[in-house]
């Protein structure tokens, strides 16, 4: 299966990835580039479909672990000026985004 | 002195016959010739690295020493260290400079290891050339005009010129023994959940694992000493008896079953690699190992179902980068989604691009289970053939990588033909399974060769005895490139 001009832009929205951002590219050029890149990934991962996997278990993890419990007790002390003093743009305390709410 | 093994320069220590800061100078003058060249380093604080050095001989004259105190490692940049720029190659992380220590981190700094600079790598680790690097490509130190494989590229350029005595890589496919091979090192990764991944940047979290990379199979085991062990900051990490890698290196190899998997010596494979690992056979055969054929039949789908787990995984890892919290964030923007697209479109580079769409893709709606779901099930067989490998056999023995190191440019612009290169090293990944590589000869025109050791679960001891012993009797890993 191939993917469409559509179907990578709807991708590149679904990732927040803009697909018109240099300067000297168009933003049509950018998408057939994406386009023809993903379909010859895509094109190798279609080889998975040679081998048959019916009535296999998934596997997600090298190792059959179970969820480890700890004490119910404080682990991590304050460190909210450490973590503010790296970000792009902070007041008060508080992280600054663009406006969401009108 | 840049020639001594760790056990040579710690027993220089002791006995005093060099401090701790002469030895990290005499390593950062190094760095400041060759780094020019190499670009193996993204970041070196000479004034940091001097201080701990400086701390480490304290240490020293108090008779506190440890394999390791007062040697300068170079750490990739994709471990957190308080105070230091960790860019994981990344524009987006340009400027993020951590706020603490991740595990590996601490080991170190717990043992008084100097940190001596901060290692160049593909951008997030993705890539198999040291390309994708934001901070320019690295050189190989055998030759300036190839690729010194990645993503561990600028760990493996730096050890290999001397201008590190060892660093540590992390590898989610091979990015630490394919760049060990192009460079004609040493690099080990250990079974997945040996070594904490509290405070490594995530890339693929089921398959990311660090390791150490030396010249040689005994270096490997002093580091991998230090970097062992349970943490209970990294859920998937295990919780089992400490072992001392050194201890068993030197263990005869008489009655060891060595197996060739019959997939891996194909077509594709570089006849030069081959036959290296023919004369390899020889040699361990004299050492009293028995070499058979063994078969993995689901060779062929490992690259498939690895860049549909690992494109998956790294898109909702790197979901992340949103420019809120840290890292970069675009200057002009509409509203929030915009600020969002527009900072990961400026702060990633075309190779996590790809990967994170592709992620995306597999995992949006309809698809998952043709694409994640399948390439989970055939994750299972991969792990399966090993499993009845490791019944006939004690180890798997083949190449790291089809060809020895490609030129700079040659594959950048066909991400498929680049994801070709870890065709060997990344079933070891899915299966979560320990894998070393280290120097096994030359090419025609002077290129490394590295062969790779396959060991079962927690077999690293096993597969650093056979490199010792290789090494033994072998001199590719003392050879030095003329720089």
């Amino acid at each position: 299966m191939s993917l469409t001009s559509n179907d990578v832009h709807k991708i590149a929205h679904l990732a927040r990835i803009a697909v018109n951002n240099s300067p000297d590219d168009t933003e049509q050029d950018e998408i057939s580039t994406w386009l023809a890149q993903l379909n010859n990934i895509l094109g190798l991962i279609e080889q998975m479909q040679a081998t048959e996997t019916n009535d296999i278990e998934p596997m997600a993890h090298a190792h059959n672990l179970k969820l480890r419990l700890r004490e119910d007790c404080i682990t991590e002390t304050d460190h909210r000026e450490e973590f503010q003093a790296i970000a792009p743009e902070v007041e008060a305390g508080l992280y600054l985004v663009p406006k969401v709410i009108e | 002195m840049l020639n001594y093994s760790l056990n040579e320069l710690s027993g220089l220590l002791k006995s005093r016959k060099i401090s701790s800061v002469e030895l990290t100078q005499s390593y950062l003058k190094r760095i400041d010739s060759l780094n020019p060249k190499i670009n193996a380093y993204i970041t070196v604080n000479p004034e940091a690295s001097l201080k701990q050095a400086a701390e480490a001989d304290i240490r020293l004259a108090r008779g506190q020493i440890q394999p390791l105190t007062g040697i300068p490692i170079a750490q990739k940049d994709i471990f957190c260290a308080k105070g230091w720029k960790t860019t994981c190659g990344s524009k987006m992380l340009s400027n993020f400079v951590a706020p603490y220590d991740a595990h590996i981190i601490e080991c170190f700094n717990n043992v008084g290891a100097i940190m001596l600079g901060r290692t160049n790598m593909d951008e997030f680790a993705m890539g198999s050339s040291n390309e994708t690097s934001f901070f320019g490509p690295v050189h190989n130190p055998w030759d300036l005009s190839a690729v010194p494989g990645g993503s561990s590229g600028g760990s493996a350029a730096a050890v290999a010129a001397r201008m590190a005595p060892a660093a540590t890589g992390t590898d989610t496919g091979g990015s630490i023994r394919q760049p060990a091979a192009l460079c004609g090192i040493t690099g080990i990764k250990p079974t997945y959940g040996l070594v904490s991944r509290y405070g490594l940047v995530a890339y693929a979290s089921s398959l990311d694992q660090a390791g150490p990379m030396g010249r040689t199979a005994e270096d490997c085991a002093i580091l991998l000493n230090t970097m062992a062990g349970f943490d209970p900051r990294d859920s998937t990490s295990i919780n089992r008896p400490s072992e001392d890698y050194v201890q068993s290196l030197s263990a005869p190899l008489q009655g060891l079953k060595i197996g060739l998997p019959k997939e891996y010596f194909t077509a594709g494979l570089s006849a030069e690699i081959a036959q290296s690992i023919e004369v390899a056979c020889e040699v361990l055969r004299r050492e009293g190992a028995e070499i058979q054929e063994i078969s993995l039949p689901n060779s062929p789908v490992a690259i498939p179902a690895y860049y549909v787990l690992a494109s998956a995984e790294a898109s909702s890892n790197l979901e992340r980068y949103d420019g809120v919290r840290y890292g970069y964030r675009a200057k002009k923007y509409k509203d929030l989604v915009d600020m969002y697209k527009k900072t990961r479109a400026q702060g990633f580079g075309p190779e996590v691009k790809r990967r994170i769409m592709i992620g995306t893709y597999v995992l949006s709606a309809g698809y998952y289970d043709a694409y994640y779901i399948k390439a989970q099930k055939l994750r299972r067989l991969i792990a399966n053939d090993f499993s009845n490998a490791f019944d006939k056999v004690d180890v798997i023995l083949g190449p790291t990588s089809p060809q020895p190191a490609f030129n700079l440019g040659e594959r950048s612009n066909d991400p498929v033909s680049m994801y070709l290169s870890d065709i060997y090293t990344i079933a070891v990944n899915l299966a979560g399974l320990p894998g070393l590589s280290l120097p096994a000869g030359f090419s025609g025109n002077g290129r490394p060769i590295g062969m790779q050791l396959i060991g079962n679960y927690f077999d690293e001891a096993r597969l650093l005895n056979i490199a010792h012993r290789y090494q033994q009797v072998t001199d590719w890993h003392q050879r030095e490139p003329s720089l």
